[in-house]
């Protein structure tokens, strides 16, 4: 075995360790509510791949994905329900799938009007659209369930193979299997002439047109694609939380699955992977400890856009090579000063949004803040001038350290140069 | 019943005039530099933050130029280090962009200002009735809003088709390379129309905040009602965002007060149909229930017909 084809496969190897640390999880980490967590994560991860066929593939920037998710959702929630009041042959397992069509109709339905336009017409349409379905869900009482939402109880129906979904456990391995089925064949889906084709259309839908493809058909059909997707996930959501509300459809919930697309890396088919993992795990431990993990959800959105459009997924891929050739360890200085430095900025300004927000939200529990496990006073001035202090000298010390980081990597493409004429 | 209906046009109007105010920066920036910018409804809300803060400690007037001041500033920074950099990376980078400032502005302002709204009422100097109308006294301050409205449409108006400048951006709206090369600084052209845009957007803030409601979700119920202006008025069209935001703005003032529904309707015309389920919800909502809706109703309608828009010259 040459280190080629090690290379090749490296990918394949990859996944299937993804694979089997999915199924061993719940081994290694026996608590309920990391298993609360991973189910999550997991229907995170079947949607924000879902979104990915449209951003990342097809270049369709939507803000309104959550609508497949969440109409998706209902309607699994209603089909449980029909199976629990007439006894239908349907077990719960499969609810998914019909899901996963439900999403489909409307992703035709929604697709056939939005996907005429790409760019900045096609972000507005689903943006109004999104705002169409949301604003509709608080008057469709009878199919949204109004403010409330709509209730249901997933162990109805014939039981498959002794599976009744009564145990968490069941439902995480449920999870997965879809997780994992969807994510084979949405893989697959971009090997597909239809997945190639929806490329060339993000590319150069002139081009494509030229060749004899229709970019509305191809962005239609993508769409539904992705919009069936986005309603198994929609559907794992409605078994696994048993309740739907006008929230899952919300342009906020469209929002956090373009953020976590976005930052996971739009241009590689595991970036939503990593986005959705990181980006869950970030809410899930940070929103217990500061009242600002928006923000800082915000922000690093922003800096994504601005320094790493490529996303996590993008940085990984730029190191690869310099791996490969066991040149990376030359970066290992300058990466370390540029961390200490930008920790240094970053310990600054978060210890003033924390601050601030302190101040003026938590004024009724006094004046002190635990803050990086030292108790701050907010009421004295000189807490807050060593914060201001600490940020700009830790900005202009960070910004220092960009060349060297830099220079390093020019260093490192020279020698990649050299090494691959 | 003709009472109603005056003071609903009144108002309407002035709501209409309020979102042109917002439209107006919006379409300029967009027919430019073909960016939709998410955050122009956050900066109107961060105007009205900013015009409660500034009248609550030195007073009205000052909130009325600091204001729109501080956020024209505050644009073209945004423009010049945020935008300009995103921009080689296409247009969906620049959304992106815009998007993320949107939501950082909506947490800040809660962080700043707390998850509830702030009392920013009406000026003391502006708060008294003005005239009657029939029998309700009319606000001075609403008119005080409608007359500044216009003021701004009659100045933007003036200076885009009489002025230099305005000439200038005229022709970068079509033909921004022909302009650079004719010596015109473009970008910073751009820097200026950004500036002005977020500006205005923050004038709206500073005197629309206390007709509205002051709170975190005016950015967000606000935002998409825009872009639906943008689209039905025309991308780039000015005279289009006049009449749409008037044509939306009287349209939601309308719908709000009609309590009518569709099972009114079906009583008056002799039948007596009970309809299930989602028809029943269908049958027995008004119309003032779904004044939210309406106006995405109506650009999806208008893209269906008509793709460009009132008054654009290309579509959307």
């Amino acid at each position: 075995m040459t280190s080629l084809s090690i290379g090749r496969h490296a990918g394949q190897i990859v996944w299937f360790l993804a694979i089997a640390l999915a199924l061993l999880l719940p081994e290694l980490i026996p608590s309920k509510t990391a298993l609360t967590k991973m189910c999550l994560i997991g229907i995170t991860i079947v949607f924000a791949l879902s979104y990915n066929i449209l951003l990342g593939q097809t270049g369709l920037l939507s803000f309104g994905h959550a609508v497949y998710f969440g109409l998706s959702g209902f309607a699994a929630i209603h089909l449980i329900n029909l199976i629990g009041r007439h006894q239908l042959p349907i077990p719960v397992l499969i609810v998914p799938l019909f899901a996963g069509l439900a999403g489909a109709a409307f992703g035709l339905l929604f697709g056939i009007l939005s996907t005429r336009r790409h760019g900045t017409a096609f972000a507005m349409i689903s943006l109004a659209i999104a705002e169409l379905v949301a604003a509709s869900s608080l008057i469709l009482e009878s199919f949204f369930g109004g403010e409330s939402g709509v209730t249901t109880d997933r162990s109805v129906g014939p039981t498959l193979f002794g599976i009744d979904l009564v145990p968490q456990i069941q439902v995480y391995y449920l999870i997965v299997g879809w997780g994992v089925l969807s994510a084979i064949t949405m893989y697959a889906f971009t090997r597909t002439p239809l997945g190639r084709m929806a490329t060339a259309v993000r590319d150069n839908p002139e081009r494509a047109e030229f060749i004899g493809y229709s970019p509305q058909i191809v962005r239609l059909l993508s769409f539904i694609v992705s919009a069936f997707f986005a309603g198994v996930a929609g559907g794992l959501a409605a078994i696994n939380y048993e309740i739907m509300t006008a929230t899952n459809l919300s342009t906020a919930a469209s929002g956090s699955v373009l953020i976590m697309t976005y930052i996971g890396g739009a241009s590689f088919f595991y970036g939503p992977v990593i986005g959705a993992i990181v980006i869950s795990l970030i809410q899930l431990s940070l929103s217990d400890v500061t009242p600002a993990w928006l923000l800082y959800l915000g922000l690093l959105f922003v800096i994504t856009v601005l320094f790493a459009p490529t996303g996590i997924a993008g940085l990984i891929e730029r190191h690869l090579p310099p791996l490969r050739a066991r040149v990376l360890h030359h970066l290992i200085p300058s990466y370390l000063l540029s961390a200490a430095a930008g920790s240094v900025f970053a310990v600054g300004a978060i210890a003033l949004l924390e601050m601030n927000y302190h101040v003026t939200l938590n004024a009724h529990e006094g004046p002190l803040l635990r803050l990086f496990w030292i108790q701050v006073d907010t009421t004295q001035p000189l807490a807050w001038g060593v914060a201001i202090l600490v940020t700009v000298c830790g900005f202009f010390l960070f910004r220092r350290t960009w060349p060297l980081v830099g220079g390093a990597w020019n260093e490192i493409d020279s020698r990649l140069r050299k090494a691959a004429p | 019943m003709l009472e109603q209906l005056a003071i609903s046009t009144l108002n309407g109007i002035i709501y209409g005039m309020l979102l042109f105010m917002l439209a107006s920066g919006l379409t300029l920036i967009f027919g430019m530099m073909g960016v939709l910018n998410l955050a122009h409804a956050s900066m109107y809300m961060l105007g009205a933050y900013l015009g409660y803060q500034i009248s609550k400690t030195i007073g009205f007037l000052p909130a009325l130029i600091l204001g729109p001041l501080a956020l024209g500033l505050g644009g073209a920074l945004l423009e010049r280090y945020g935008l300009r950099r995103v921009h080689q990376h296409g247009h969906v980078s620049e959304l992106l962009f815009t998007f993320g400032v949107a939501f950082m502005i909506q947490e800040a302002v809660q962080m700043i200002w707390g998850r509830i709204g702030v009392p920013y009422r009406v000026p003391p100097e502006l708060d008294f009735p003005l005239f009657r109308l029939f029998d309700t006294p009319y606000p001075a301050y609403r008119i005080f809003v409608l007359v500044l409205a216009v003021a701004i449409f009659v100045g933007l108006f003036a200076i885009l088709s009489r002025s230099r400048i305005g000439l200038v951006i005229r022709a970068a709206l079509t033909h921004p390379n022909m302009v650079g090369m004719l010596g015109h600084n473009v970008p910073q052209v751009f820097m200026l129309v950004f500036g002005v845009g977020a500006g205005l957007a923050g004038l709206a803030g500073v005197i629309g905040g206390p007709i509205f409601v002051t709170s975190p979700n005016m950015a967000g119920a606000l935002g998409a009602i825009l872009f639906t202006v943008v689209v039905i008025g025309g991308l780039g069209s000015l005279p289009g965002a006049l009449l749409a935001s008037l044509l939306i703005g009287l349209v939601q003032t309308f719908a709000v007060v009609m309590d009518v529904s569709l099972d009114d309707f079906i009583k008056a015309i002799g039948v007596d149909a009970k309809a299930g389920n989602i028809l029943g919800d269908i049958q027995h909502t008004t119309i003032a229930q779904i004044a939210p809706i309406l106006p995405y109703l109506m650009l999806l309608v208008m893209l269906v017909v008509r793709p460009r828009g009132l008054f654009g010259s290309r579509d959307v």
